[in-house]
């Protein structure tokens, strides 16, 4: 109830500012809409929303899963740490931009080299994360799993994952929002689809409604996704922990 | 199925980089059935002698043969139960093969049943002690390391427990080791009883006991009571 009033009073504020500033350069939220439901009826809205979720799935698994076991084994090892560390701070600073432009050079204008670059530039937040998980990982329970002689699929599932549960989800959420704004940039610079590229369109028309009609599908696929997806498994995941008061 | 203990030394670098010596000369050995009692002063070094012999730490110097392919059980000093999993998960995650009944017997004896579906964050360190116990007695192993299980117990419930240990002991032949520093448990349970020294620890008597455990009467717990007293003032 409180949400809906927060969003209502933001979509009120809208409207009134773009009372004030005129329709050429703040459109009001109806002529938005109308934008967003003209481009939905022809298909085209779905048609680029698509090919970036393609994009934001494919990227933040790969990133998600390639970071997720260096940052454990970096956590772990700490051979393993020293021979990572330089790369990973070098790879934490470098600008998403170098990365996305450098790769469209390197491998062409292709998905292959969009969906690596997104990748690569959300890679070292999840190695950090998880190197925190995996370093903070309970010594005793390992003991006790050895003790025991679990398998290590049993370790896996219910000692390591539990522990690196939070910090896994940390770095999906804070990864999410890093992949769905580099996304954008690189279909801009190199994709002939995708949001990214139809905010390129509109930015080159100034068809602020298009851009809006665009920005704010794209805004709401990622709200859905966070409520449905990213906030159920936090729960899920911190259920044994007695409530914070 | 024997197991054989000789560690001759075992010394770590704390953290200051000072070298200190833990062990200084331990070995015994204990037969198939029987229940050997560590006893020694607080400190002494006791813990780390079972986590050698528990396969937990390699580095030290001697020979720690262990039974063959045992299955091997282990009470720590703290509970270490998986937080996120209930209680009757973490029995079950160290048992898999365990039977509904002989489970539900555990459970029983240790007076856990309204609490299978708890998480252990919402048990007192008395009730996680217990279901610590019942993961060891679950696992039905051959050889059982017991550290101190009976540590901040209530008297009556430590003394259900150390009947419990006895029957689980009587009813399979296996290997029990436990550590304790209550004379009483030692003087009550012990096949076989090993005095340590304070640190850095050495073996100062293994005492047999030769009266078997079911019909030790209190006259003669006292005796053995007062024998372990005289033998070794150190220990209170």
């Amino acid at each position: 109830m409180l949400r809906l009033l927060s969003f209502a009073l933001l979509l009120a504020t809208w409207w009134v500012a773009a009372t004030i500033a005129g329709s050429a350069k703040l459109p009001p939220p109806s002529a938005v809409l109308a934008v967003a439901v003209a481009e939905a009826k022809s298909g085209a809205l779905f048609l680029h929303l698509g090919a970036t979720l393609a994009r934001v799935a494919l990227a933040f698994t790969l990133s998600m899963a390639i970071g997720s076991a260096l940052g454990y084994w970096m956590g772990r090892s700490r051979l393993a740490n020293r021979l990572g560390d330089p790369w990973l701070i070098l790879l934490l600073n470098l600008p998403a931009l170098v990365v996305i432009v450098l790769a469209y050079i390197w491998a062409g204008l292709t998905e292959v080299a969009a969906i690596a670059a997104i990748a690569i530039n959300k890679l070292p937040t999840a190695v950090v994360t998880l190197r925190e998980g995996a370093r903070a990982l309970d010594p005793s329970l390992d003991e006790m799993a050895k003790v025991f002689a679990f398998p290590r699929g049993r370790i896996l599932r219910h000692v390591l994952l539990p522990q690196l549960a939070p910090y896994i989800a940390a770095a999906a959420r804070s990864g999410l929002s890093l992949v769905w704004k580099i996304v954008l940039v690189a279909e801009l610079l190199g994709r002939p689809n995708g949001i990214g590229f139809e905010i390129g369109v509109a930015f080159q028309l100034f068809d602020i409604p298009l851009l809006l009609a665009y920005s704010l599908s794209f805004a709401a696929v990622v709200l859905v996704i966070e409520a449905v997806l990213v906030q159920p498994f936090e729960q899920r995941a911190s259920r044994w922990r007695l409530r914070a008061a | 199925m024997r197991l054989e203990v000789d560690i001759r030394s075992k010394s770590y670098t704390s953290a200051n980089g000072k070298r200190q010596d833990v062990i200084s000369g331990i070995a015994f050995t204990l037969e198939r059935g029987e229940l050997g009692v560590v006893v020694g002063p607080s400190g002494c070094g006791k813990s780390t002698m079972m986590r050698i012999l528990a396969g937990l730490d390699n580095d030290y110097e001697g020979r720690v043969s262990q039974p063959e392919g045992a299955r091997l059980a282990m009470v720590f000093q703290e509970p270490r139960l998986l937080p996120w999993r209930s209680v009757e998960e973490n029995v079950r995650l160290a048992a898999p093969e365990v039977a509904d009944d002989r489970l539900a017997a555990i459970f029983g004896v240790l007076e856990l049943d309204a609490h299978r579906s708890h998480f252990p964050g919402e048990l007192s360190l008395g009730l996680a002690r217990r279901v610590a116990l019942a993961r060891a007695f679950a696992v039905e192993p051959d050889f059982l390391i017991l550290d101190e299980p009976l540590a901040s117990l209530d008297d009556a419930l430590a003394a259900r427990l150390r009947d419990e240990i006895a029957t689980l002991v009587a009813s399979r032949p296996m290997i029990t080791l436990l550590v304790t520093h209550s004379m009483d448990d030692a003087a009550r349970l012990g096949d076989r009883i090993f005095l340590l020294s304070s640190r850095p620890a050495r073996l100062l008597r293994a005492m047999p006991i030769s009266v078997p455990r079911g019909e030790r009467s209190e006259e003669t717990v006292a005796a053995i009571r007062a024998d372990l007293a005289r033998r070794d003032f150190s220990v209170s």
